[in-house]
C-alpha cells in the first residue's frame, strides 16, 4: 500500500504530537506514525514542568517562547492534561546563590518573563515545608505543570480531528528521500518527513549526535498542600564539561492529584531501565537537605526514562543536511514538554518558508557538522 | 535493621509456614516474613476455629527456630540476594535489609473483583474480605448476606458466616451447573474435599444456591440495601445488608515478577523442586497455580526441603503433589468466567477505585499501560492490584509491568535501599557539585 502526504511525522511523543498538530493546522495533509503508546516514551517518564531556563541564550529563547505558547493553549486543554500555572521557585541556599537569583530575574525580564525575588521569610511563607535556613528564591509565576501523556494525546486527537491520520502501533522501518516505510510494508510518500523519535531518532538517522541520558522519578501517595510550586534548586556554578557525570538535583513538583513528584537524576551510559537505588537515595538525600520532612512521605512508584541529549543541550530542529526531505525535531533532553510547542512552531514556520517566531539557527542540525569541520 | 538468612521465606500462609518449618529442620537459619501480625495468611486467619492442619502447622512453626518477621512487607529488590522490607506499623516505619542465600516466595493469592454498578457501595465486599472482617470482629449475627462470584471460597465463606449467625439469603455461583457437576466428579478421588464441600453446603443449607447466576447491581442510598441478581433471562432483587462477592483468586505475582521469575500462563513457572527461572529463588502455593491449602502445604514443604538441599526427603512429596495436577486444571475450568460478565459494568461504573476511573473512558486503549498513561487506571496506591485482574478480563489486556516499590514505602526506607545495593549516595552528591541541572 502506498499513500501520499504533505508531511509524515515519525513519533507521537509530545514533540511529534505538537509537530503533527501544527502541520495540520497550517493546512498540510499529515500522517503520524507511533509504534507504542501516544506519549509513552520519554514523554511519559518526564515531570511535565513547563519552565523557562537560561543555560544558554538559545535555550532561554526557545523555553520562553514555548512557555508563552502553552499559556495561550491552556484554556483549551482538557482537565486530563492537569495543566496548572503553579509557578517555579528557584531556591537559593546561600547569599552567593541569591546573587544568581537577581541575575536570573534581570535576564528573564529581557525576554518578557516577569519574576519576583523572595527573601528567606517570604520563601518560608510560600513553602512552609522548605528548610528555614534557605536564603530565598526566584518565583517565576508564569511557569506551570502538566501531565505529559495526556497533553500528547490531546495534541494528537486535535490533529486527527483536523484531518491527520494516525498510524498507531506501526513502526517506522526507514525514512528518507521522501519515503517512509512501515513494518507492515506500507509506504508513505511525502516531500517532508519529520523525525520526532526522541532518543530513538538515531535509529533512522545514523551518526545523529543524540545520546540517552537516564533519569529517575519517584511519586508519592496524595499529600494535598504539602508543596505549592515547582521547587528547583538553583544549583552550583556551571561547568561546561559537566555533561559526562552522574548527578542529582532537588526538584519537587506538586501534582494536581495532591501527589508529590520527586526528581531528578541524570546518568549517561546507563542503558537499562532498572531502578538504581543509589540514584534514588541521592535524590532523597538531596531533597531532605532542602525539605527535611519529605523523608516521611510514602512513595508509591519509582520509574526511569531516557532523555535524548545532545552535546550542547539544545534540540535539533530543522533539515538534515544529507537529505532535503528529512527534518529533525529531536534531542530535547529534559525540556521536551516545555519546548514541544515552540519546536513545532519554529519547524513548521521554516517548512512553510515563513518567518520563524524566534531564529532557528541555534537549533539547526547542521551546527554539529560545522563544529566538527572546525575542530 | 540488617539480617542474613540461609533461607528467607516470604509469606506466612500455609505454603510459607510449611516451607519455613521444613527448611529449618536441617539447621539452616530460616526467616519467615509476612505483612500480617500473625501467621496463617488469608486462609488460616485468626478469629475463628482453625482446621486441624492449620493448628498442626502453626504449632510446628512455634516449636521451630524460624526467625519470624510479622508485620513487615517487602518493597524492593535492590541487588541480587537482598530484599528490602518495611515495618507495617503505622507509627514506626523502620526499614530492614534482608540478605539471603535462598529465597522461597509464598506470596499467596488475592480475590478477583469484577466491577458492576454499585460495587463501590459500603457493605459490598469481597467474599474473603467479608470473611476476614468477621474474623476481625465485625458483628454479622442476624445480618442478611448474599454471597456471590465464583469458586470454592464462596461455600466456605457462606458456611462460616452462617456459623457466626448471619442469614445467608443467597449463594450465587457464576459457573453453570454442568461445569460444577464435572468438577464435583473430578473431586471423587479427593474424598477430603468432597466431605469439606458437603459440610460447607450443610452449614449454609438455608441459603438458596443459584448456579449460572450473578449480581448485576448493588442498590442502596449511601449503603447497600439490595442486590439485583440475574440468571439467564431472569432478574430479581434480594434485600440484604452485605454482599460478599469475589470471582475466585488471582496470584500475587508482583514480587516474583520484580525478581525476574518467568511467568507462564499467568503463574510462576517452577520445576519439580519448586525452583523458578531465577537460581536460588523458589516459589510455592497459589502463585504457581491456584490449588488450595493441601497443595500449598505440599509445595511449601518441597520448596523448603529443596532450598535446604534435602532433595531426597522432598522426592516423596513430589509424588504426592502430582495427584493434585488434575485438580488444579479442573478447578481452573470450573471457575472460568462467563463472557457475559464482561457486560457487567455500565458506562459510569468505576473500574479503578484508587483513581475513580469509569468504565467508559477505557475503551480504545491497547494495553494496561496505554490506559494507565492516559486515564490513570491502575496508577493509584494499590498499583493496579484490584483493577488489573478486572481489566485483563474485560479488555483482554496483558499484565502491566511491575515497578518498585511493590508496596508503598517511605522515602526514608527507599534511601536505605541504596546501602543494600552497595552504593553510597555520597559519591553521587560529591559529583553533583560539578554539575548543574534541573530536569
Amino acid at each position: 500500500m502506498s499513500e501520499d502526504w504533505d508531511v509524515v511525522v515519525a513519533g507521537a511523543g509530545i514533540v511529534g504530537a505538537a509537530c503533527a498538530n501544527e502541520c495540520v493546522s497550517r493546512g498540510l495533509r499529515t500522517a503520524i506514525v507511533e509504534a507504542g503508546e501516544i506519549g509513552g516514551g520519554a514523554t511519559a517518564a518526564g515531570m511535565g514542568h513547563i519552565v523557562v531556563m537560561d543555560d544558554s541564550p538559545a535555550q532561554l529563547a526557545l523555553t520562553s517562547y514555548s512557555q508563552g505558547l502553552w499559556r495561550e493553549l491552556a484554556s483549551r486543554l482538557p482537565a486530563s492534561v492537569e495543566y496548572e500555572s503553579c509557578g517555579t521557585l528557584w531556591v537559593a541556599s546561600d547569599d552567593e546563590e541569591m546573587k544568581e537569583v537577581h541575575r536570573k530575574r534581570a535576564l528573564y525580564a529581557t525576554v518578557g518573563i516577569a519574576s519576583e525575588v523572595l527573601d528567606s521569610r517570604a520563601l518560608s511563607e510560600a513553602e512552609p515545608h522548605l528548610s528555614p535556613a534557605l536564603a530565598g528564591a526566584l518565583l517565576v509565576p508564569s511557569d506551570g505543570v502538566l501531565y505529559p501523556p495526556c497533553a500528547a494525546e490531546f495534541l494528537v486527537r486535535e490533529a486527527v480531528r483536523l484531518g491527520a491520520k494516525l498510524y498507531s502501533q506501526f513502526k517506522v522501518i526507514s525514512a528518507g528521500n521522501g519515503l517512509v516505510r512501515l513494518n507492515d510494508g506500507t509506504e508513505l510518500r511525502a516531500p517532508r518527513i519529520i523525525n520526532a523519535l526522541g532518543s530513538e531518532a538515531s535509529t533512522l538517522v545514523p551518526d545523529l549526535p543524540i545520546r540517552k541520558r537516564k533519569g529517575h522519578l519517584v511519586i508519592t501517595d496524595r499529600y494535598p498542600g504539602f508543596v505549592h510550586h515547582q521547587l528547583v534548586e538553583l544549583g552550583y556554578l556551571k561547568s561546561a564539561h559537566s555533561i559526562a557525570t552522574d548527578s542529582v538535583a532537588f526538584n519537587v513538583q506538586p501534582r494536581k492529584t495532591g501527589q508529590v513528584l520527586l526528581g531528578s537524576s541524570r546518568q549517561f551510559g546507563a542503558e537499562d531501565s532498572t531502578v538504581d537505588y543509589s540514584m534514588v537515595a541521592a535524590m532523597i538525600d538531596r531533597a531532605r537537605a532542602f525539605m527535611p520532612e519529605i523523608g516521611t512521605l510514602s512513595a508509591i512508584r519509582i520509574w526511569t526514562g531516557f532523555r535524548a541529549a545532545t552535546p550542547d543541550k539544545l534540540p535539533q530542529i530543522g533539515p538534515w543536511q544529507e537529505d532535503p526531505t528529512l527534518f529533525l525535531a529531536a534531542g530535547h533532553e529534559g525540556l521536551g514538554i516545555t519546548t514541544s510547542l515552540g519546536t513545532a512552531k519554529v519547524l513548521v514556520d521554516y517548512l512553510m518558508d515563513g518567518e520563524t517566531g524566534i531564529p532557528i539557527d541555534p537549533y539547526l542540525p547542521a551546527r554539529f557538522v560545522r563544529s566538527e569541520a572546525h575542530a | 535493621m540488617k539480617q542474613h538468612f540461609d533461607i528467607l521465606v516470604i509469606g506466612a500462609g500455609p505454603a510459607g509456614i510449611a516451607a519455613a518449618v521444613r527448611a529449618a529442620e536441617s539447621g539452616a537459619r530460616v526467616g519467615l516474613l509476612d505483612d500480617n501480625p500473625a501467621p496463617g495468611g488469608q486462609i488460616w486467619r485468626k478469629g475463628a476455629a482453625l482446621p486441624a492442619a492449620a493448628r498442626d502447622w502453626i504449632a510446628k512453626l512455634d516449636a521451630s527456630p524460624v526467625v519470624r518477621l510479622h508485620g513487615w512487607h517487602v518493597f524492593a529488590h535492590p541487588a541480587s540476594g537482598v530484599l528490602m522490607a518495611e515495618s507495617t506499623a503505622a507509627t514506626d516505619r523502620e526499614a530492614a535489609e534482608l540478605h539471603y542465600d535462598k529465597l522461597v516466595l509464598a506470596t499467596g493469592a488475592r480475590e478477583r473483583f469484577l466491577p458492576f454498578p454499585g460495587w463501590t457501595l459500603p457493605n459490598v465486599m469481597g467474599a474473603g474480605g467479608l470473611d476476614a472482617m468477621v474474623r476481625g470482629g465485625l458483628p454479622i449475627s442476624g445480618k442478611r448476606v448474599v454471597v456471590a462470584g465464583t469458586g470454592p471460597l464462596l461455600l466456605a465463606v457462606a458456611a462460616h458466616l452462617a456459623h457466626r449467625g448471619a442469614k445467608v439469603v443467597a449463594i450465587c455461583e457464576q459457573a453453570p451447573v454442568g461445569r460444577l457437576a464435572a468438577f464435583s466428579l473430578r473431586l471423587l478421588d479427593q474424598p477430603g474435599k468432597v466431605m469439606q464441600g458437603i459440610n460447607y453446603r450443610w452449614a449454609s443449607r438455608n441459603a438458596r444456591f443459584h448456579t449460572g447466576c450473578w449480581p448485576i447491581a448493588a442498590n442502596g442510598q449511601g449503603s447497600l440495601e439490595s442486590v439485583t441478581l440475574q440468571r439467564n433471562d431472569q432478574q430479581w432483587d434480594v434485600a440484604c445488608d452485605y454482599l460478599a462477592c469475589g470471582y475466585h483468586l488471582v496470584p500475587n505475582l508482583e514480587l516474583p515478577v520484580l525478581l525476574g521469575c518467568r511467568i507462564q500462563n499467568g503463574f510462576v513457572a517452577t520445576d519439580k523442586w519448586q525452583q523458578t527461572s531465577i537460581p536460588g529463588v523458589l516459589c510455592a502455593g497459589e502463585p504457581t497455580g491456584i490449588g488450595g491449602v493441601e497443595l500449598a502445604i505440599l509445595e511449601g514443604q518441597i520448596a523448603g526441603l529443596a532450598a535446604a538441599d534435602r532433595i531426597s526427603v522432598a522426592s516423596g512429596l513430589v509424588q504426592k503433589r502430582s495427584r493434585f495436577q488434575g485438580f488444579v486444571r479442573a478447578l481452573a475450568n470450573a471457575v472460568e468466567l462467563d463472557p457475559q460478565l464482561r457486560t457487567l459494568p455500565s458506562a459510569e461504573t468505576i473500574v479503578c477505585r484508587c483513581e475513580d476511573v469509569p468504565f467508559h473512558v477505557l475503551g480504545g486503549y491497547s494495553s494496561q499501560r496505554d490506559a494507565k498513561l492516559h486515564t490513570r487506571c491502575g496508577m493509584g496506591p494499590c498499583q493496579g492490584r484490584i483493577c488489573g485482574a478486572a481489566t485483563q478480563f474485560l479488555f483482554g489486556w496483558g499484565a502491566d509491568s511491575v515497578r518498585p516499590p511493590v508496596l508503598t514505602a517511605s522515602f526514608s526506607s527507599l534511601a536505605a535501599a541504596s546501602c543494600a545495593a552497595g552504593h553510597a549516595s555520597n559519591d553521587i552528591l560529591n559529583q553533583n557539585r560539578k554539575d548543574t541541572h534541573t530536569l
